[in-house]
């Protein structure tokens, strides 16, 4: 196609494209566009840099240091792993944050599942039920918190009231030494279920209707298809939310600080709580950072096992 | 669309099959509004009874006066208005610097193919692995070393070393047509250039997900601002509301708790289409 708008002059100038541009040239031009690539990059590797690859290395090196702030830190050996170890509270905080792990796990992994299961059969306020499921996790957790400790309440808490309007025996709740733990289960599961109905709704919906049309002409019944169809099928979003919610609830933190303040008893301290008592409370940074790293190796242990399965099976994220 | 579930159409037409159902629904729509309408029911008229009333047994189900002082005393004694403003700014800087620096360097990694490109983003990915929240003490002394306690930049910088987010923009412009960038490329358009104006426009999805995700995050977030603000007057108001929460009248907390969750359940009611669909979507696939 000849064109009148390209003057000649101009094609003349165009290099032949054999003839490579000197060597000079080439390199300045990549050490320019390297140059606008690291612009690009700078500002958020310099916030991943300071705020997330120093503080992991910095709570390595502080865990073997006596360390208060304004003072030079001193090398400590272990001691601070044998200092943290020997706290009675050390045990009541593992013990309790992987008690309230598996609570969770059993209530909040149950429980969406069969919402899910039930909710993926109605035909009817689709959206309706979307959103109020949802509403709770948009409500902040202090909130949520908050609204929990007033329903436990021993005086006038809903909680009891509706124990008693059931002519039921009323509870402690958060008050009791016993029960504490579980009234907090209760609470996150409320305040977080919603997000995991979500995810299960989207995996039983992309289930190929052909299967279940199978199964029923092979004369499979409603448990029949449940167990050799549904499950099966969802298996991977099952055991990806499960280990997310595995590395979540270890790290629960808001639920005991605000209802509970880690008592009756230590009955709700967790790691994290003990973390913040460490730092915040006993001023023993190196003590707080022993037990971070503790806390940081267990769940970096299910976050690899996590991002491996997510690899492996990887569609696309967005 | 209706698309075959477990139970068939034909069993659900049959009149058996049709009262079954009814009565499902019926049951789910009640233990819906029990277990997740009737709480924030009570909270919001809880903070409407006098205060002898709200600690009244057994409870009222309905106030019998309708008060609003309770939302009033909250909004004056409690500072409110300041601790709203204060959330508002942590949120919206925090929003502000994600979605620029993140975007920026998303954009980097996905097209301006940098030396050691596939290092820096393993090392991002590499913090999905540690959990953020077992680092919030060598984080805080990171943030005291660099005098940024009581200030928002404690709040906004961290934030953009959030990978999760970071990752779903390069995924995105991964996935752009390469054909259109190229195109640009050959009109003579420059890196920035193309970034802008054909980029940015093409990625509204990714980028509304991404600035819900930033808003939610800082408005939730309990631990961190507790750490870095010891000063009242900067706290957001999930901090203030737990400091204030001990020595208040009952019904004025209650207030200020609901008015605390306004914002955010009203960004939900707002986008709840994008906000549901973007769940499901984004977990199901990754």
């Amino acid at each position: 196609m000849k064109t009148v708008e390209s003057p000649p002059h101009e094609a003349v100038a165009v290099p032949p494209i054999q003839a490579p541009p000197p060597a000079g040239d080439r390199r300045r031009r990549r050490l320019a566009d390297q140059a606008r690539a690291y612009g690009f990059l700078l500002g958020g590797l310099l916030c991943f840099a300071l705020f997330s690859w120093y503080p992991a290395i910095r709570a390595v090196v502080i865990a073997f240091q006596k360390y208060t702030p304004g003072s030079e830190p001193e090398w400590v050996g272990t001691a601070n792993f044998t200092r943290v170890w020997h706290d009675p509270e050390f045990t009541a905080a593992w013990r309790n944050t992987l008690t309230f792990t598996l609570l969770a796990l059993l209530i909040g992994f149950a429980i969406p599942f069969v919402m899910a299961l039930v909710l993926n059969e109605l035909r009817h306020a689709k959206a309706f039920f979307r959103v109020v499921v949802y509403l709770p996790v948009m409500i902040p957790p202090v909130v949520s918190a908050l609204l929990w400790k007033w329903f436990y309440d021993p005086g006038a808490g809903l909680a009891n009231e509706a124990l008693s309007f059931l002519h039921l025996p009323t509870s402690n709740w958060s008050n009791g030494a016993d029960t504490a733990l579980v009234s907090l289960v209760i609470v996150a599961t409320w305040a977080n279920l919603g997000g995991t109905v979500l995810i299960y709704l989207a995996a039983l919906q992309s289930i190929p209707g052909e299967l279940y049309e199978a199964a029923e002409l092979d004369g499979a019944n409603l448990l029949q298809r449940i167990r050799h169809v549904t499950l099966p099928q969802t298996r991977f979003v099952v055991l990806m939310l499960m280990l997310l919610q595995i590395i979540a609830t270890m790290q629960v933190f808001t639920e005991p600080f605000v209802i509970t303040g880690g008592g009756p008893e230590n009955a709700t301290v967790t790691v994290l709580y003990l973390i913040y008592k460490y730092a915040f409370l006993y001023n023993d940074f190196g003590g707080a950072c022993a037990l971070s790293v503790m806390l940081l190796v267990l769940l970096g242990a299910f976050s690899a096992v996590y991002l491996r399965l997510t690899r492996s099976a990887e569609g696309d994220l967005a | 669309m209706s698309t075959r579930t477990l139970i068939s159409p034909a069993t659900l037409a049959r009149p058996r099959g049709r009262a079954v159902y009814w009565t499902v629904f019926t049951a789910v729509v009640v233990l819906f509004a029990l277990a997740f309408l009737f709480p924030v029911y009570w909270m919001v008229t809880g903070a409407m009874k006098s205060p002898d009333e709200v600690t009244r047994t057994p409870p009222t189900l309905v106030p019998e006066q309708w008060h609003l002082d309770g939302y009033t005393d909250a909004w004056d004694l409690m500072q409110l208005p300041q601790h709203l403003w204060n959330t508002v700014v942590q949120a919206a800087g925090a929003w502000a610097f994600q979605l620029v620096l993140c975007t920026a360097a998303a954009y980097a990694l996905s097209r301006l193919r940098p030396v050691f490109g596939k290092m820096v983003l393993g090392g991002i990915l590499a913090t999905l692995m540690v959990p953020a929240q077992a680092l919030v003490v060598p984080k805080y002394l990171t943030v005291a070393d660099l005098g940024l306690l009581n200030d928002p930049l404690a709040i906004w910088l961290p934030a953009v070393a959030n990978a999760f987010n970071l990752y779903l923009l390069k995924r995105f412009f991964d996935q752009l047509p390469r054909d259109v960038l190229e195109a640009a490329e050959i009109d003579g358009a420059g890196k920035p250039r193309i970034l802008w104006s054909i980029v940015l426009p093409m990625s509204r999805p990714v980028l509304g997900v991404v600035s819900i995700f930033a808003l939610v995050a800082v408005w939730q977030d309990f631990l961190w601002p507790l750490m870095v603000f010891s000063d009242t007057d900067k706290q957001p108001i999930s901090v203030a509301l737990v400091q204030l929460s001990q020595n208040i009248q009952l019904t004025v907390l209650i207030a200020a708790m609901v008015i605390a969750s306004i914002p955010m359940v009203a960004l939900f009611l707002v986008f709840q289409r994008h906000i549901v669909a973007g769940i499901g979507a984004g977990s199901t696939k990754g």
